[in-house]
C-alpha cells in the first residue's frame, strides 16, 4: 500500500515540472518558428513600402521598360528580369542533369563507401566557397577558357539567335556556367539524401519483380524521391536567382537585352550590388521595386514547385 | 573496431586536407583585386599602439581612385604616430558622399565636388561640409592590344570609341594616327564602371567638353550606350587585363600597378600628350582656385597638358561629433600635404602645389577640434 501511494505520488510530482518544461519548450520553439516567418514578412513589408514612390510613378510599365537612367530619372527593370531568368534557367539546365546524375551515382553502390564518403564531402564543400571567390575565379580562369569556345560558336553557328553576337569576355554564358557550378552541390546533396531515404524494401521489391538496375532507378526510385529532388531544385533555383557577387563580376553589366547568350547582360541582384550604395531618392525606390519583383519571382517559383510536388509525387 | 577507425580516419582525412587547402585559398575581401598586388587589400593594416596613449580608430570611405595613395599614407603615418589607426573603405565616390552625409564615417572622400543639394543634407549641428583637396588624379585610357605599344588616339577616335561608333581596332580614324603599327581587325571592347564613380564623373565631364556627339551627359552613373561594366577601378583594370582588345578608363595608379598600356590622347590644343604625372600636373598650373576648392579643369587649355585631370577631395565636418578624432584627421592631412608628397609622386599621383597646400592647412584650422 505504501509503495502504491508513493508510486502514484511520484508521477504527479514529476509530471508537474516536466509538463511545465514541455509547455515551455513548445512555446519557445513555436515563438522561433513564428519569429522566422515574421522576419520574412517584415523584410517584404519594408521593401514594399520603400518601393511605393517608384510603383506610383512607373506602375507596371517598370516591368516592360529597359531604360535605366539616373540623370533623367527614368527607370525600368526589364533587362534585369530577363537576365535573372535567363541565367537561372541556364544554370538549372546544366546543373539539374549533372546534379541528379551525381546523386544517383553516389546513392547506388557503384563505389565502396570508403571512396564514396570523401567524394560526397568534397561536393558539399563546393557550396562552402564564397561567392566572391567564384567571381574572381570566373574573371581570371573561366572566362579566358570559355572565350575561344564562344568565338568558335559565334563563328560557326552565328545564324542561331542564341549565338549571334561575338563574346567579349564577360557575358550571360559565363554567369550561367558559374551559377550552375554554384548550385550543383545543393542539387546533388539534397537529391542524394532524397534517393538514399527511399526505403530499401521498395528497391528490393522492384528487383524481386525482375526489374533491371536502370528500370528500378527510373521507374521506381526517382519517382519515390521526386518531392525531395524537386525541393532541392527549387532551393537551388532560389540561390541562382539571388546570387550577387559572382554574377556581378562576370556578367558584364550592360543594360541591353539580347537573345544571344554570348552577349552581356544584367540581373536584378547585380543591379542592386552596383548601384545601391550610392543611390538616392527615386533611384533607391526603383531599386527596391526591382527587389520586390525578385521577391515575387521567387514566390511564384516556390508555389509552382509545391504544386508540382503535390501533383506528381508518389505517395509512399 | 580497428576497421571502422581506419575507415573513419580515411573518410575524414581526405576531405579535411581538401577543406584546409580550400579554406587557405579563400579570400575574405570583397572588391576584385588586380594581380599587381596592391596594398589596398589590407584596409587598416597598421600595428596596434606600442604603448603610451589610447589607440584612436578613424574610419573613412569614398573614392577608389586615390585609394592606393591613401592606404600608403595611412601606413606611413602610422609609423610616425602608432596610436592613430585610420581605415578606409574604397566603395566609390557616390557611396562615400552618402556615408559622409549619413554620418556613418569620420571622413568621406570623393572625386567629385559636393553638389548644393548634397550639402543641404548635412544637419545643421555638424556645421558646413568642409571639402579639401588632397592630391590630383588623372584618368588614363588603358588598353590591351598585342604588338601595339604606343597607341595614339585623336579626339575623334577617342570620342568614337566611347560612344560606340568606332567598333573595330583597324577603323581608319584610329589607323591614321598610328602609322607603322598594324592594328588588327578585332572588335573593340570598351570597359566602363558599373557602380557610381567619381572617376566616371571626371571622365564624362571631359567627354562633354571634348566630344560634340556625346549625348549621355556627365555624372557618377550614366547610361553607357556600349561596353562592359566592371565594379571599381580594380574591376576595370582586371577586365582590361583579361580581355584582348579591351580599352577602358581608369585612374593612372591602377593602370601602373597592373602594368597596362595607356593611350596617348589629344588635348584641346591638338597636341598628342602621353599620360604621365608631369603632363597631368601641367593641367593644374595657373588654374583659379575657388573658395570651396572646387577646381574644374574638364578640358585644359595649356599646351602640353594631359586632358583628363582632376583633384580629389576629402570631406570633413566643420563641427564634428568627436573633436578628438577630427583633430587627428586634421593633423594627418597636414602631414600628408607636406611629408606625404613623396609617396604621391612615387605612386603616380599629383602632389598639390605649395600655395594650395598652405591654403588647405588654413582651412583645416577652421574645424572645431577643441572639445567643448
Amino acid at each position: 500500500m505504501a509503495t502504491s501511494t508513493s508510486r502514484t505520488a511520484m508521477p504527479t510530482q514529476r509530471s508537474e515540472s516536466s509538463r511545465f518544461l514541455d509547455k515551455g519548450f513548445v512555446w519557445l520553439t513555436g515563438a522561433f518558428a513564428i519569429g522566422v516567418g515574421f522576419v520574412l514578412l517584415a523584410i517584404a513589408f519594408r521593401v514594399g513600402t520603400d518601393s511605393l514612390p517608384a510603383i506610383q510613378k512607373f506602375g507596371l510599365g517598370f516591368l516592360a521598360t529597359t531604360r535605366w537612367s539616373v540623370n533623367d530619372e527614368v527607370f525600368g527593370a526589364l533587362t534585369q528580369i530577363y537576365g535573372t531568368l535567363v541565367t537561372s534557367f541556364m544554370a538549372l539546365l546544366i546543373a539539374v542533369p549533372i546534379g541528379i546524375g551525381v546523386a544517383l551515382f553516389l546513392s547506388e553502390d557503384y563505389l565502396p563507401p570508403r571512396i564514396k564518403q570523401p567524394i560526397v564531402f568534397l561536393i558539399e564543400l563546393l557550396a562552402a566557397i564564397p561567392s566572391v571567390v567564384y567571381g574572381l575565379w570566373g574573371i581570371f580562369v573561366l572566362i579566358p577558357l570559355l572565350r575561344p569556345f564562344g568565338i568558335w560558336l559565334n563563328g560557326n553557328f552565328g545564324w542561331i539567335p542564341l549565338f549571334s553576337t561575338a563574346p567579349s569576355g564577360p557575358g550571360i554564358y559565363a554567369a550561367g556556367i558559374i551559377l550552375s557550378i554554384m548550385i550543383l552541390p545543393i542539387i546533388a546533396a539534397i537529391s542524394r539524401d532524397a534517393l538514399v531515404a527511399v526505403p530499401t524494401e521498395i528497391r528490393q521489391a522492384a528487383y524481386g519483380l525482375g526489374a533491371t538496375r536502370w528500370e528500378t532507378i527510373f521507374q521506381v526510385i526517382l519517382p519515390a524521391a521526386f518531392s525531395g529532388i524537386v525541393g532541392g531544385i527549387m532551393l537551388a533555383l532560389g540561390r541562382a536567382m539571388g546570387e550577387t557577387m559572382a554574377v556581378t563580376m562576370v556578367i558584364g553589366n550592360s543594360n541591353s537585352i539580347n537573345l544571344s547568350i554570348l552577349s552581356q547582360g544584367s540581373t536584378v541582384s547585380s543591379l542592386l550590388a552596383n548601384q545601391f550604395a550610392e543611390a538616392g531618392g527615386l533611384q533607391v525606390s526603383s531599386l527596391m521595386y526591382a527587389a520586390l519583383i525578385l521577391f515575387g519571382l521567387t514566390l511564384v517559383v516556390n508555389v509552382l514547385a509545391e504544386l508540382i510536388v503535390r501533383r506528381f509525387s508518389l505517395k509512399l | 573496431m580497428a576497421f571502422s577507425l581506419s575507415a573513419t580516419c580515411w573518410r575524414f582525412s581526405v576531405p579535411a586536407i581538401a577543406l584546409t587547402l580550400g579554406l587557405a585559398a579563400c579570400t575574405p575581401q570583397t572588391p576584385p583585386a588586380a594581380p599587381g598586388a596592391s596594398t589596398s587589400s589590407g584596409g587598416s593594416s597598421s600595428p596596434v599602439a606600442a604603448g603610451g596613449g589610447a589607440t584612436i580608430s578613424i574610419s573613412g570611405a569614398g573614392a577608389t581612385a586615390p585609394n592606393p595613395l591613401y592606404q600608403r599614407w595611412f601606413q606611413e603615418y602610422n609609423k610616425q604616430k602608432p596610436t592613430v589607426q585610420i581605415s578606409y573603405d574604397s566603395v566609390g565616390s557616390g557611396a562615400g558622399v552618402k556615408r559622409f552625409l549619413d554620418q556613418t564615417v569620420d571622413f568621406g572622400a570623393s572625386d567629385a565636388v559636393l553638389k548644393p543639394d548634397e550639402r543641404s543634407k548635412l544637419p545643421a549641428d555638424r556645421g558646413t561640409a568642409i571639402q579639401v583637396p588632397t592630391t590630383g588624379v588623372f584618368v588614363v585610357f588603358a588598353y590591351n592590344l598585342d604588338g601595339v605599344d604606343n597607341l595614339k588616339l585623336s579626339r575623334e577616335a577617342f570620342c568614337g570609341i566611347t560612344d560606340g561608333s568606332i567598333k573595330t581596332w583597324n577603323d581608319p580614324k584610329i589607323v591614321k594616327d598610328n602609322a607603322g603599327v598594324t592594328l588588327p581587325n578585332e572588335p573593340i571592347t570598351f570597359v566602363h564602371r558599373s557602380d557610381g564613380s567619381g572617376t566616371t564623373d571626371i571622365f564624362t565631364k571631359h567627354l562633354v567638353k571634348a566630344c560634340p556627339n556625346w549625348k549621355a551627359g556627365a555624372g557618377k552613373t550614366i547610361e553607357w550606350s556600349t561596353g562592359t561594366g566592371a565594379k571599381g577601378n580594380e574591376g576595370v583594370s582586371a577586365n582590361i587585363q583579361q580581355t584582348k582588345g579591351a580599352i577602358g578608363y581608369t585612374e593612372f595608379s591602377y593602370a601602373k600597378q597592373t602594368q597596362l598600356k595607356t593611350a596617348t590622347l589629344q588635348n584641346k590644343t591638338g597636341t598628342f600628350v602621353a599620360p604621365t604625372p608631369e603632363a597631368a600636373a601641367k593641367a593644374l598650373v595657373g588654374v583659379e582656385v575657388p573658395a570651396d576648392y572646387a577646381v574644374k579643369v574638364p578640358d585644359p587649355t595649356q599646351a602640353d597638358a594631359y586632358p583628363i585631370v582632376s583633384l580629389t577631395w576629402v570631406l570633413l565636418y566643420e563641427q564634428p561629433k568627436d573633436p578628438a578624432k577630427a583633430k587627428e584627421i586634421a593633423d594627418f592631412l597636414r602631414w600628408a600635404l607636406k611629408d606625404g608628397k613623396q609617396y604621391a609622386t612615387e605612386l603616380g599621383y599629383l602632389p598639390l602645389p605649395d600655395e594650395l597646400a598652405t591654403k588647405v592647412a588654413a582651412t583645416l584650422d577652421t574645424i572645431k577640434v577643441a572639445a567643448k
